[in-house]
């Protein structure tokens, strides 16, 4: 694995012989495509007298879109025992990954320009992926009072969020819709019931009776997601779902979709292939929130995002320090670190014949950087090269080692990964190679 | 910090003896079996007049209560002691954790002090799995009950009782009745009663106290106590913590007590010779009445006093059953 301490220069790339699949431009076709001046500046044939100063030969590999991550979290402000945007941003390259929407729960959160301005000039100083934040839908992310939304969004934030913290009232949560809908902001929602909900708790089902460890029940997402949907209704937002975890809120979600409600879905990746029943022996890299569910819960997830309701996938990428995952389970810190696995976990759901090629592009590039407005997720020529080569029969043991990501907190070390990232080009310039 | 193994695969050393007591999960009806008749060679010890056998002679162990316990830390102590061991009681809330130190910081203290086993009480679910599996392993931990997993000396002195007063446990029916959401000694018993062979087990509560699917544990489910308690040979009454109340699980104690609370009445459902049992301390006029608890069917009082020796019985399995593992590893080692 080369490794760089800045992203390498521009330089004239050919990628040679790779299946190029871009959604966008109905494009899939085992073909070249060359990279120039940042750009792409030819698919099938080179622009006269280009020559490269790099040939990847992708014979064998697919060439595709950077992948649009709606949900990952740098740790910077305020975390960096956990990570910062530099080894984040670095892993992310090296996952794939050319664009990351970053929540608002940092510290300070995001709820003023300057926090979101830190962010962006932090990632581009960095230069391994473009680094999007999302604003606080209210201030301190505490339920009260509205964020300053337009500053919000003049400073880059590409949406706003209150991720799974309380809104004081149904009141305050239809305000904040309506002034976000003013100037067309999409909300991002992670529909949580607090008082539903509980810290270091896990699905409520037959392996936390056993363990006897809290449960949180389905209603604590289905009973806040239909309250989320009427009210999104009531205020005529934009909005997206983010890591749904259970099957009837598939359902839920569908039923908005079939009544012209603009909305859409995603799933974190690793809802689709884990189960509450792995919490078996305590194992704190299974503790997430929202929790590994039942797997009636997965395979719903699964049709979900084969028929297109869930129409993105995420990584909810949140790397912690090894202490944070050393303590007894319901003491232990939620979340996965999640950028190593994320192509190849996703390209699982190809392989088992739930996604196509170019339904897996769409989900993890094209569809995310359309609901966020973004000019990515595609390879259209004269077009930033943001893009990614992806060799889907590779097989590689997942080890701390091979994590980029400054949090080692995986359920899937050790194990048997199929399909590998080779190549990340971000504005055109190498921010992974293997 | 990734756990590979379930607990009860953990607490076996590689014969298959057991090396640390943390769940009564998975354990095999030999093993179970071979605690209670360890047990019943010990109960003689507390007759004697040197109460004292020397077979944790030299050994140190380490009593680590998270939370506060009178009668289980006490029969703990009392049992390593007359098992002839060097005894330490830390009282955790006044001790570091309070000060910001992480719980494996601290054990990893304990452990270079040459302590030989903890007997750990924790507010988690799973703490003494998580030291057994990753802080200490070289040192052998007994759960004396987490959070709302497991207590299983508790529900062995249970088994013990049951045995004592009714023999074989295939033609059994035992009933587990009142807060069994929130109880560790429940599911141990359920585990250990499954193990052992009990023809049925019911668990009687209201919704509120019932853990979610608790059926795929081997158990019905009964909302009534007059059927649940119907022809049943053992009654496990559970205690109520007044917070309940508080939490929106119950109405009122004395719905609980009308409804859920043995009385003379609803003992007359079960078997004539049915046995009372209850882990304590008892809430009298809360969970069960004084003329059930003191009466001709109660043994309440009794598990008091088999608990030390199944305590003693635990203790000393678990010690030469990771004192073989510790030898077996410095073997292969070589």
């Amino acid at each position: 694995m080369m490794d760089f301490s800045r992203p390498a220069f521009n330089q004239r790339i050919r990628i040679s012989n790779g299946r190029v699949i871009d959604p966008r431009n109905n494009l899939d076709k085992t073909t070249d495509l060359f990279v120039a001046d940042g750009l792409i500046v030819g698919i099938g044939s080179a622009p006269v007298g280009f020559k490269p100063d790099l040939e990847f030969d992708a014979g064998g590999m697919l060439v595709i879109p950077g992948a649009v991550d709606l949900c990952a979290r740098v740790r910077e402000p305020g975390q960096t025992q956990k990570g910062n945007i530099h080894s984040e941003t670095r892993a992310a390259a090296a996952g794939g990954i050319t664009h990351l929407c970053c929540p608002p729960d940092t510290k300070p959160v995001i709820d003023t320009r300057a926090v979101a301005a830190l962010i962006q000039e932090r990632a581009y100083q960095s230069g391994y992926a473009h680094v999007l934040p999302i604003g606080a839908l209210t201030k301190g992310l505490q339920g009260q009072h509205l964020a300053e939304m337009h500053a919000l969004k003049e400073a880059g934030c590409i949406g706003v969020s209150q991720l799974r913290q309380p809104v004081k009232d149904s009141q305050t949560l239809l305000r904040c819709l309506e002034y976000a809908s003013t100037f067309d902001l999409i909300v991002f929602f992670q529909s949580e019931d607090s008082s539903l909900s509980v810290k270091g708790g896990v699905h409520a089902g037959s392996t936390a009776s056993r363990l006897g460890l809290h449960g949180i029940p389905d209603a604590a997402e289905t009973v806040a997601l239909s309250r989320d949907l009427l009210l999104v209704q009531q205020a005529g937002v934009r909005a997206h779902f983010g890591q749904l975890s259970c099957a009837r809120s598939v359902e839920l979600i569908a039923a908005a979709q079939r009544e012209g409600l603009q909305v859409t879905a995603d799933v974190a990746v690793h809802q689709l292939f884990l189960t509450d029943e792995m919490i078996d022996g305590f194992n704190s890299q299974y503790h997430t929130r929202p929790p590994l569910r039942s797997e009636r819960d997965r395979l719903g997830l699964i049709e979900g995002v084969k028929s297109g309701v869930i129409s993105v996938l995420s990584s909810d990428h949140q790397p912690h320090e090894a202490a944070a995952k050393s303590e007894p389970f319901p003491s232990t810190e939620s979340g996965i670190s999640a950028f190593a696995t994320f192509l190849p976990l996703s390209y699982r759901l190809v392989r088992d014949g739930v996604l196509s090629e170019v339904e897996w592009v769409r989900r993890i590039a094209t569809n995310p950087a359309a609901l966020t407005g973004l000019d990515a997720g595609h390879l259209g020529t004269g077009s930033n090269a943001n893009l990614c080569v992806f060799d889907p029969g590779k097989r590689w043991k997942l080890t701390e080692h091979s994590m980029l990501s400054q949090g080692k907190n995986s359920p899937f070390l050790g194990q048997q990964m199929q399909g590998q990232v080779r190549l990340t080009l971000k504005d055109g310039a190498i921010s992974f190679r293997n | 910090m990734t756990a590979k193994t379930a607990p009860h695969q953990l607490q076996l050393n590689e014969k298959g003896q057991l090396r640390h007591f943390l769940t009564t999960e998975g354990l095999s009806r030999e093993l179970l079996t071979e605690i209670l008749d360890t047990a019943e060679s010990f109960v003689s010890v507390g007759k004697q007049a040197v109460k004292k056998v020397p077979l944790l002679r030299g050994k140190t162990v380490v009593n680590l209560f998270f939370e506060n316990s009178t009668r289980t830390r006490t029969t703990f102590e009392l049992a390593a002691k007359r098992l002839s061991a060097d005894v330490l009681n830390i009282n955790i809330s006044a001790s570091s954790t309070s000060k910001g130190e992480s719980l494996m910081d601290m054990l990893w203290n304990l452990e270079y002090m040459d302590s030989d086993m903890f007997i750990v009480r924790h507010g988690d679910s799973g703490a003494p799995h998580f030291i057994a599996e990753f802080v200490c392993p070289h040192v052998a931990v007994i759960n004396a009950g987490d959070g709302r997993h497991a207590h299983p000396t508790q529900a062995m002195l249970d088994m013990y009782t049951i045995r004592r007063h009714k023999g074989a446990f295939e033609n059994l029916t035992v009933a587990i009745v009142g807060d069994v959401l929130h109880s560790r000694v429940a599911r141990s018993q359920i585990h250990a009663l499954n193990a052992l062979g009990a023809r049925e087990i019911r668990v009687i509560a209201p919704k509120t106290l019932v853990p979610k699917d608790i059926e795929a544990m081997g158990v019905k489910v009964h909302y009534n106590m007059a059927q649940g308690l119907q022809d049943v040979d053992v009654i496990s009454m559970l205690r109520l913590q007044k917070e309940r109340m508080e939490s929106a699980l119950l109405p009122s104690e004395s719905e609980f007590y009308r409804l859920y609370g043995l009385n003379m009445e609803k003992l007359a459902f079960a078997k004539p010779d049915a046995i009372v049992m209850h882990p304590g301390p008892i809430n009298r006029g809360v969970e069960i009445e004084s003329a059930v608890a003191d009466g001709a069917q109660s043994v309440i009082l009794q598990q008091v006093n088999y608990g030390i020796a199944v305590r003693m019985a635990v203790l000393s399995m678990a010690m030469s059953g990771q004192n073989a593992e510790q030898a077996a590893q410095a073997e292969g080692g070589e």
